[in-house]
């Protein structure tokens, strides 16, 4: 036995690739590198170019000469009137009531529905369940019209409130999926437990699921705060005038008068109204994958 | 404390499968009940039914007189140990023990004065702030017993407690779980697969196979007297042999035909017992620590047996010898110091008081 095993060390064919490994692991990374860089250069060139342009003067923008990724003349002008400017501080705010309960809207409605399609095993709540996740996939362009229609008829047309009302067809449905993949890598004796410890389903829901479920539910949080901050079409759709325009569209609409592109603000407003989801994911990131992958593997 | 009935429980699913089928069973105020069989047989169905986690198609439980049947398990007054522990992961052990009184909305001082108790039975009181996640295997069984004991409930249910953990930890669990029993004296129902869990721990075991109660009894009785084939060979490790025999009639006695020519005595106190099955094949039963050295003090009832040994295997206290006839398997438990060797033929003897006889066709134990 021994002996075979000692001439099959000296087999090039068999051993040799041995020390192959390391030269293997090295050319992933290189190419892992690679790969990375060069996505960074894509995604990350349009905001960089907004900052550039955000420090510029007008007359600065407008000049033809020279290279346009280097300021001569930084300026936080741009940023100063936009933060004193009241029309960009109601867009700011718009957007944030608009977020909050648009956010905690969507964590009820999402942890409820959750918890009934993992846990409370009813007469169709697997249909159910793919149903939810079906809805996410029809695409906003296609929905506004009909919903132009209903918040029109709930005279919500031209108000943030009518913006409450439409964004939790984007974020309850994936929020809901995310959470019944977190609410099903729970294990049912937990339940079952609670269920003998004398909770009732609300008690289990909220002493046991909520508690344990965190970490998806951040990650539905930050998803659904994502959406509603960033959402274009509906408030495009629903909204016309600048007391209730959220940010998205108010740094487009409002600083672009008549023909005249004020770059300087636009690029400025943009990069602000960015700043907050960069803050939220740069702190609740772990949890933000944490919650995507749950149950990916036992835990 | 309460006494726990069983009448008539039938559990089945979609599909027509019974999992348990129509079973009686009657438990005692403080008695400790081991349910045990193999996978599949019903037991933690039936636990499972008594904790309100199942409901029940048919038949009738209750739980100190009262029938629990619609009750839901908050109501039912049972605590539950379950062989994951289940315990809530972002509780401290002390939370953990203390939350099922918290949701009966018990005293402050009470909750803590009860906690504290069910710690030092179970010699947990310096894990009481930790997690879950901080805790062995073992201390963690600790805490799900914990939250069983304080509750102080009329029922204790445990489900395969301890499955999860490894060989040594569980035998030093078992003895834990008898001492609480014996402090706490609340009645018991224990679910396992493992026969020798149930014989340490029960007052009486519950024999379960295929939705049914094959038998119930001490486990003394158990061993001694199965009721049936599969009691016979479930109960004892390793199991009982079974040998296909001939029952037949010599001059006022019996005698047992074996394959390979091999003839038995049977005892004559039990002569009477098997005579209607005289000139009938039977099979012969006999557990391995019955098949041993030929060296007893007292040789009375016993029956010599030759046999070539196939396979040794020496445990330290005995030694298990293996041999084939004709095509059985049969096993024997002989003195470590018993010189054996593979092959060279082999002196053992048959206790034969010890023996059962089994009709193969309705694999009762005559």
């Amino acid at each position: 036995m021994s002996a075979t095993a000692a001439a099959n060390r000296d087999m090039p064919s068999l051993y040799g690739k041995a020390g192959s490994l390391r030269s293997e692991r090295r050319w992933a990374l290189i190419w892992a590198y690679i790969s990375l860089i060069f996505s960074a250069i894509i995604l990350l060139t349009p905001p960089v170019y907004m900052l550039i342009t955000s420090l510029k003067t007008s007359a600065e923008i407008a000049d033809q000469k020279g290279n346009p990724w280097i300021v001569r003349n930084p300026t936080l002008d741009n940023y100063w009137e936009l933060i004193t400017n009241s029309l960009f501080q109601g867009f700011f705010i718009n957007s944030v009531i608009v977020t909050v309960v648009v956010v905690a809207l969507t964590m009820v409605i999402s942890i409820l529905a959750a918890f009934a399609l993992a846990r409370m095993r009813f007469w169709g709540s697997q249909v159910l369940a793919t149903g939810v996740f079906l809805t996410y996939l029809v695409p906003d362009t296609l929905l506004f019209i009909p919903l132009y229609q209903i918040v029109g008829g709930l005279g919500l047309l031209n108000s943030i409130w009518g913006l409450v009302l439409v964004y939790p067809t984007l974020t309850v449905p994936f929020c809901t999926w995310i959470m019944i993949g977190y609410f099903a890598s729970i294990p049912k004796e937990l339940d079952e437990a609670a269920l003998i410890d004398g909770a009732t389903w609300p008690q289990m829901l909220l002493k046991i699921f909520v508690p344990v479920a965190l970490p998806g539910i951040i990650a539905a949080t930050i998803f659904a705060f994502t959406v509603s901050w960033a959402a274009f079409v509906y408030p495009t759709a629903f909204i016309t005038t600048p007391d209730q325009m959220p940010l998205t569209i108010g740094v487009v609409s409002q600083l672009v008068r008549g023909d005249v592109f004020v770059w300087g603000q636009i690029t400025a407003g943009a990069l602000l109204a960015a700043l907050p989801p960069v803050i939220v994911y740069a702190f609740l990131m772990d949890y933000y994958i944490a919650g995507l992958t749950a149950g990916a593997t036992k835990g | 404390m309460a006494q726990v009935s069983l009448r008539k429980i039938v559990k089945a699913y979609e599909g027509g499968v019974q999992a348990v089928k129509g079973i009686d069973l009657e438990i005692a105020d403080h008695e400790f009940v081991v349910l045990v069989g193999p996978s599949g047989c019903g037991k933690s169905t039936t636990l499972r039914m008594i904790a309100g986690l199942e409901e029940i198609t048919s038949g009738d439980i209750a739980i100190g007189g009262t029938v629990v049947n619609d009750i839901p398990p908050r109501d039912r007054d049972i605590a539950m140990v379950f062989q994951n522990y289940a315990l809530y992961p972002h509780m401290s052990v002390y939370d953990n023990m203390a939350f099922g009184l918290m949701l009966r909305k018990f005293p402050k001082a009470e909750i803590d004065r009860r906690v504290t108790e069910a710690a030092r039975i179970l010699d947990i009181t310096p894990l009481l702030e930790r997690k879950p996640k901080a805790l062995s295997g073992g201390q963690r069984q600790r805490v799900a017993m914990g939250r069983a004991i304080v509750r102080d409930p009329k029922v204790f249910l445990f489900d395969e407690p301890l499955s999860n953990l490894d060989a040594k930890l569980r035998v030093q669990m078992r003895t834990e779980i008898k001492k609480v029993h014996q402090t706490v004296n609340t009645t018991t129902v224990y679910v396992t697969h493992d026969q020798v869990e149930a014989m340490t721990l029960a007052d009486r075991v519950v024999v379960m196979n295929h939705g049914i109660i094959e038998q119930v009894g001490p486990p003394q009785e158990l061993y001694h007297n199965p009721a049936t084939k599969f009691v016979a060979g479930f109960i004892g490790s390793p199991s009982m042999n079974f040998i296909p025999a001939k029952v037949e009639q010599a001059s006022g006695a019996l005698r047992l035909h074996l394959p390979q020519g091999i003839v038995l005595d049977v005892p004559a106190a039990r002569t009477a017992r098997y005579q209607a099955h005289a000139g009938k094949d039977v099979l012969f039963g006999i557990r391995p620590e019955h098949l041993t050295d030929d060296k007893p003090t007292d040789k009375s009832n016993t029956a010599p047996v030759t046999l070539k040994p196939e396979v040794i295997e020496p445990m330290g206290m005995e030694t298990l010898v293996h041999f084939k006839l004709d095509g059985t398997e049969v096993s024997a438990r002989l003195d470590p110091a018993t010189p054996a060797t593979v092959g060279a033929p082999l002196s053992l003897i048959a206790h034969m008081d010890q023996m059962h006889l089994i009709d193969p066709t309705t694999d009762k134990v005559l």
